[in-house]
């Protein structure tokens, strides 16, 4: 039955798709292989989510090697929520990019570039499915490779930098991660998560386990652009690409958040992560520094998309301080605003995407009065900042709320308070852009001709589906709420 | 006498501070790469002193073959030495892009060149 096979084909069909792009050269084709490679995935990962969600984990022996000597895919809650969000962004962010690249990619070189789409989407794919721990820097190294790639792809000769600055720090991170893993199985003799989780509580108080942990902290704060450790990550979404800066900023650093909770909650334990070796004494102040800091940059921003890559890095902070409650209701907020900022972001850098395409640059100054030129676009801008921002009736109000109200549970009222204060930095530096777009008047004395001029219809429906199921994941939060505490259920109970 | 006994992990702590240290310290992007070299190298060399019994001998299937090594780190780290030789090509054709766009490899130079142009 091909149901009972969903797992590896998720993985495998982008894999197989990106050499036959390889070997179909022409843009069209390649971009109509990929996104029907990706689709099929996005329908396995859909038809995986309803068989977690009505009969619990499925466990897949790849090429029926039972779990310690074979490699496991560990399907719960949490992984076929991601697989989910991770394939359908990129399956969305695929339909824009095919005019959006006509732009900033060489056309002889497209074939490359949805092939290492598809390579980049299997390795995050993977890490999210897998249940082996080495599995997970396979995948990992995978997805960093083909994203130096794809960010490289970029038409500013600053892509390059931008891309060679976060090869050499995403492969520290990588191999920070690859050391923890040996630590760990020196310690414990597993790979298989299973069995580490099993065997870790016995293997505790060896030196071996507590330099893995710290190891695996450092290397996944910098894989998931954490406060301190995110120097990578703004000139990496500048200059890449912008359907590759939409692609990245809705997926590659949630995949690496998920990592993160995989290892401190289902791996190692809460008691282990927060009680024992006091997780949140090192994590709580970078994300709470995080995400008032950077808010703070951000609104000092002159560059659309630098404004928003740093405002990424805010919403990570969030996004950690939830983790860092380490309560069912905090990993529910957190796992909320995993969802729902991986769509408000991707819409965002989409809708930056069709400034680009037409007006030709993202100077947020110069964009005075845009609105009558575009209006469809800096609609999706609004609707999706008010998002951001955490306006009632939209997704970020949500997750803002669900924070705000697991802090408050945990008697953490100061975090709650401050994330309301880094709400208001939001505020002004979506307001200052939607300000200019709307309100200010050209300053030339010669007005240019306003005439509408929308970006193209292929990269307009793509940016209003995201819209849409951000709108209803908004007005009816408790769709997302209750996918997201099945999942920290999932998290917080251990495997089975 | 036990610090001594370890002496093939202070080698893999030698290098790996080694190469993080040319990564953090030089300015040359080569430099840079070799560092990055250094660093997984001792990685690799980690994995496998890890896997080595003493007095073991290969895993081979034969009478008279008690006390063997592990294989399956030296297994591993076949997959990561694949993947560090695929960083640092990916890391080298960047370079050479870089270089033939900003006609140097040195970063405070290329750093120059980036706020000369895009500052005015």
């Amino acid at each position: 039955m091909i149901a009972d096979q969903l797992p590896a084909l998720t993985i495998v069909l982008p894999m197989l798709a990106a050499p036959l792009c390889v070997l179909a050269r022409r843009p069209l084709a390649c971009w109509v292989i990929a996104l029907c490679a990706n689709f099929l995935a996005v329908l396995s990962a859909w038809g995986m989510f309803w068989q977690v969600r009505d009969d619990g984990v499925i466990r897949y022996a790849l090429g029926g090697w039972a779990a310690p000597t074979g490699i496991e895919y560990y399907v719960d809650m949490m992984n076929a929520t991601m697989l989910l969000l991770v394939s359908f962004i990129s399956c969305v962010v695929l339909v824009y990019a095919y005019r959006s690249v006509n732009k900033s990619v060489q056309s002889a070189k497209h074939y490359l570039f949805y092939a290492a789409w598809m390579l980049c989407l299997t390795g995050l794919l993977g890490i999210c499915i897998t249940g082996d721990a080495f599995n997970v820097f396979v995948f990992l190294e995978i997805s960093s490779l083909s994203m130096y790639m794809l960010i490289a792809f970029g038409n500013d000769k600053r892509a390059l930098f931008a891309s060679f600055r976060y090869l050499i720090m995403g492969s520290i991170g990588a191999s920070f991660i690859l050391i923890g893993i040996g630590f760990l199985y020196a310690a414990t003799g597993a790979l298989n998560m299973v069995d580490l989780a099993q065997r870790i509580p016995d293997a505790e108080s060896q030196r071996a386990v507590l330099v893995a942990f710290s190891f695996l902290t450092i290397g996944l704060m910098i894989k998931s652009a954490v406060f301190p450790l995110h120097g990578w990550l703004a000139n990496a979404y500048q200059h890449s690409p912008v359907a590759v800066t939409a692609f990245l900023a809705g997926t590659a650093t949630k995949v690496s958040l998920y990592v993160l909770l995989r290892f401190f909650f289902s791996i190692f334990g809460p008691g282990y992560s927060f009680g024992s070796m006091f997780l949140n004494v090192v994590l709580l102040p970078a994300a709470v520094a995080g995400f008032l800091m950077l808010s703070l940059v951000a609104i000092f921003q002159t560059d659309l998309r630098r404004m928003l890559a740093y405002s990424s890095v805010a919403q990570i902070g969030y996004i950690i301080a939830a983790f860092c409650l380490a309560s069912q209701s905090g990993l529910t907020a957190g796992i909320v605003h995993i969802i729902n900022h991986g769509i408000i972001k991707t819409v965002l850098f989409m809708s930056v995407g069709c400034i680009l395409y037409r007006v030709g640059h993202t100077h947020s100054n110069s964009l005075d009065n845009l609105f009558h030129k575009m209006p469809l676009t800096v609609t999706a801008f609004i609707l999706s900042g008010l998002g951001l921002i955490g306006v009632p009736l939209t997704v970020g109000f949500v997750s803002k709320f669900s924070l705000i109200s697991a802090s408050m549970e945990r008697g953490w009222w100061m975090i709650g308070a401050l994330v309301l204060l880094s709400s208001l930095f939001a505020i002004v530096y979506i307001g200052r852009v939607v300000e200019i777009m709307l309100f200010r008047k050209s300053r030339n004395s010669t007005p240019e001709p306003v005439g509408r001029h929308e970006a193209p219809m292929m990269m307009l429906i793509p940016m209003y589906v995201l819209i849409g199921i951000s709108i209803w994941f908004g007005v009816s939060g408790s769709t997302t709420l209750a996918v997201a505490s099945e999942a920290a259920a999932a998290l917080l109970g251990g495997y089975q | 006498m036990q610090v001594l006994g370890l002496y093939n992990y202070w080698v893999v702590i030698v290098l790996m501070m080694a190469g993080l240290y040319i990564m953090i310290a030089r300015y040359n992007l080569i430099k840079k790469m070799i560092g990055l070299g250094v660093f997984q190298t001792s990685i690799f060399y980690m994995y496998i002193t890890m896997g080595k019994v003493h007095g073991g001998t290969a895993p081979i299937l034969e009478d008279g073959i008690e006390l063997y090594s592990n294989p399956l780190p030296h297994v591993l780290i076949l997959t990561a030495i694949v993947v560090g030789v695929a960083t640092t090509a990916v890391g080298l054709a960047l370079i050479v892009r870089i270089f033939e766009q900003y006609k140097t490899i040195e970063e405070d130079e290329i750093k120059a060149i980036e706020a000369l142009e895009h500052d005015s």
